[in-house]
């Protein structure tokens, strides 16, 4: 807040001697719009700052008072954190079930958005709003009839199971995420290409795919964030096979400061990388003109 | 050998019927226009043909073989869109060369192709770049140029040049008249702009409402238009039209004067006449000049005959002041009659 007040303080380099209570109010306007920017940027950057700092500190530094306000650069904790009985094998689940997740849902959900695109069919509209609606669900009130049913069916404790289920949560996004790419691809490039001697299947193909590729990769990669960053189906329908997200809340209480810290860091990187990686899309999800 | 036929085709968007039951032969290497206000069933006329759009009813014959089960790929046709529709992930050789990759034709034959329909075309200096790099009417050239290279039997074109401006579009139209010309394919080409119709077209088949009006040489339509439709929608101001009343046999009054017409037998006829079929006379129409419009080229003067509004077409050397009354007379082998009951003309 003191860094907001300072940045909006800073005088023009020309001041107006005679500003008129317009100027005026425009700039208390900005001044209002600056701290508004700053204080949410910090909202979310603060956390993930301290969380690098810790994760690049000795386990020593970091379970110590003060904290430091700069990272040492110590590959302590993260050494410990892989050395950690069980996390390996947590990260490998994560990253199996992810990878699960984000096949599953664009080979489910791109002909869905592909579908609601290109072809005119009745309920059209509901079936958009259902998509949405599958959201609406907590999957609080899921879990225990999943957990049962995958007991029943064997499903229980496996990556398949637990991918079965953030599909699920990611299939609305790929859905939308592809509905908007392909609407984006004028339907005059596919029937051209229908005239030039393509099947439907060869023009998807051929025109088709390579435009949309860039935003399938980044519908696939949200999909794998979804997947990676849930806890609550990952710790209820998984005992042995836990994933990383599921594995650190189950040590939560006995696990060291640092191991925390470390986890928390490795958790939070890929979903940052990747959602900065792929932001253009989905910005085009929810219709905002990316610039 | 590429005649089409089309034959009693009719096509309805749920409750809306766009087409009814059009027929039309059109000869091998003719120039079609399918001419008419935008919404009256063209491009759904256009898109049957191409297999973009399938008919309710009615068949399509193209050189003698029924064609409206099989897929655009199987009916020997190329098209020309009209927003140009060229890949964006393929360059201008690439996207030529489609069709013929489509094909599996040889390199070298697939070069070959390229390379003349590009020259024709004259883009040979762009084959490299992607169409991103290319102004709408290189865009279009492009279009034009991948659907010659197919060398198809027939060439459908909707609306190809509505996005270019006013003066390549001149440039064009000539250019492509040429082209297709040479090419010796049949050719069907949907504009709303008469003056591209008349200027491009082997013949016309004017439009309305989903049904084929008329359809004749460009002269024709223009001279003899076969319903009154026809006569308003072509030419530019567009014909006048006054009321006649039976004056006995086979003569007829308008405004008062007489004339000779047809011996129908109805009580009351259109009297049709082009604003520059009228020349001041001795004896003839008494018009009130309105509006009078100095175009260089002649004189538009806007007047009123008998209470309805009337056009004429006259001599840029004459002086007329609005208020002023004109005695017009109609060059008699250029006046029409229609029956206001069907529209249809009357001989
Ligand atoms: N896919 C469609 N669904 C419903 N109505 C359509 C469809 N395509 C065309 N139409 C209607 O059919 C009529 C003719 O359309 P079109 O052939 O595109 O006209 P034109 O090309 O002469 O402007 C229009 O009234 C249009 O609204
Ligand atoms: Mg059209």
């Amino acid at each position: 807040m003191s860094q907001a007040s300072m940045a909006a303080s800073v005088p023009d380099p020309q001041p107006d001697p005679d500003a008129t209570p317009a100027t005026n109010t425009r700039s208390a306007g900005r001044f209002l719009y600056v701290s508004g920017v700053v204080l949410l940027c910090a909202w979310v950057i603060v956390p993930i700052y301290f969380l690098m700092i810790n994760t690049l500190s000795s386990p020593e530094t970091v379970n110590s008072f003060p904290k430091p306000f700069f990272p040492e650069f110590d590959l302590g904790s993260l050494t410990f954190f892989a050395g950690f009985a069980g996390m390996l094998s947590a990260l490998k689940n994560s990253v199996l079930v992810a990878g699960m997740t984000m096949v599953m849902s664009i080979v489910i959900g791109a002909p869905a958005g592909y579908a609601l695109s290109r072809f005119e069919f009745r309920g059209k509209g509901t079936f958009r709003l259902l998509i949405l609606l599958t959201r609406a669900f907590p999957l609080p009130l899921l879990a225990l009839p999943l957990a049962v049913m995958f007991i029943r069916t064997g499903l229980d404790d496996t990556a398949l199971g637990l991918a079965l289920v953030h599909t699920t949560l990611a299939i609305p996004f790929s859905v939308l995420i592809t509905f908007s790419l392909f609407s984006g691809i004028p339907i005059e490039l596919e029937e051209a290409a229908w005239t030039l001697g393509c099947t439907r299947l060869t023009a998807f193909q051929k025109v088709v795919l390579p435009l949309i590729l860039p935003g399938i990769t980044a519908s696939a990669i949200f999909a794998f964030v979804i997947s990676w960053n849930e806890v609550f189906a990952a710790a209820v329908l998984t005992i042995e096979n836990r994933t990383l997200t599921a594995f650190l809340l189950q040590n939560l209480d006995t696990s060291p400061l640092h191991l925390k810290f470390a986890g928390g860091f490795i958790l939070v990187v890929p979903a940052l990388i990747f959602i900065f990686a792929v932001r253009k899309y989905l910005f085009a999800m929810w219709g905002i003109a990316n610039r | 050998m590429a005649e089409i036929q089309i034959k009693n085709v009719a096509k309805t968007f749920g409750a809306y019927q766009a087409l009814h039951d059009i027929n039309l032969t059109i000869a091998d290497q003719e120039f079609m226009v399918l001419l008419g206000a935008s919404g009256c069933g063209k491009s759904t006329l256009l898109r049957i043909i191409a297999g973009l759009e399938t008919a309710t009813s009615g068949e399509v014959w193209i050189g003698g073989r029924r064609i409206d089960h099989l897929s655009p790929k199987d009916r020997g046709i190329a098209m020309v869109f009209q927003n140009y529709a060229v890949f964006p992930h393929l360059t201008v050789f690439e996207n030529i060369g489609f069709g013929l990759r489509m094909q599996k034709l040889p390199n070298d034959e697939v070069t070959r192709r390229v390379e003349r329909t590009a020259s024709l075309m004259h883009i040979d200096q762009l084959l490299k770049r992607y169409s991103g790099e290319l102004s709408g009417g290189q865009r279009q050239r492009v279009a034009v140029a991948r659907a010659l290279a197919m060398e198809p039997d027939v060439i459908l074109m909707d609306e190809p040049l509505s996005n270019l401006d006013a003066l390549l579009r001149m440039e064009m139209r000539a250019e492509l008249k040429g082209v297709l010309a040479e090419s010796k394919t049949t050719a069907i080409y949907v504009t709303h702009d008469q003056v591209e119709a008349m200027s491009m077209a082997d013949r016309i088949s004017v439009m309305h409402q989903g049904r084929i009006v008329q359809a004749a040489s460009p002269i024709e339509v223009y001279r003899n238009p076969s319903a009154e439709f026809v006569a308003s929608f072509i030419g530019n101001p567009p014909m006048n039209f006054l009321r006649a009343k039976p004056a006995g046999a086979g003569k007829w009054t308008v405004a008062g004067q007489l004339f000779d017409g047809p011996t129908a037998d109805k009580p009351e006829l259109q009297f049709a006449i082009r604003p520059e079929d009228m020349q001041p006379a001795a004896e003839g129409l008494k018009a009130t000049a309105k509006v009078v419009e100095p175009l260089g080229a002649h004189l538009l003067v806007t007047c009123e005959i008998d209470g309805s509004l009337f056009r004429a077409v006259l001599d840029s050397d004459m002086t007329v002041r609005p208020g002023e009354v004109l005695t017009l007379a109609p060059q008699s082998n250029r006046v029409r009659w229609f029956d206001p009951e069907t529209t249809l003309a009357v001989a």
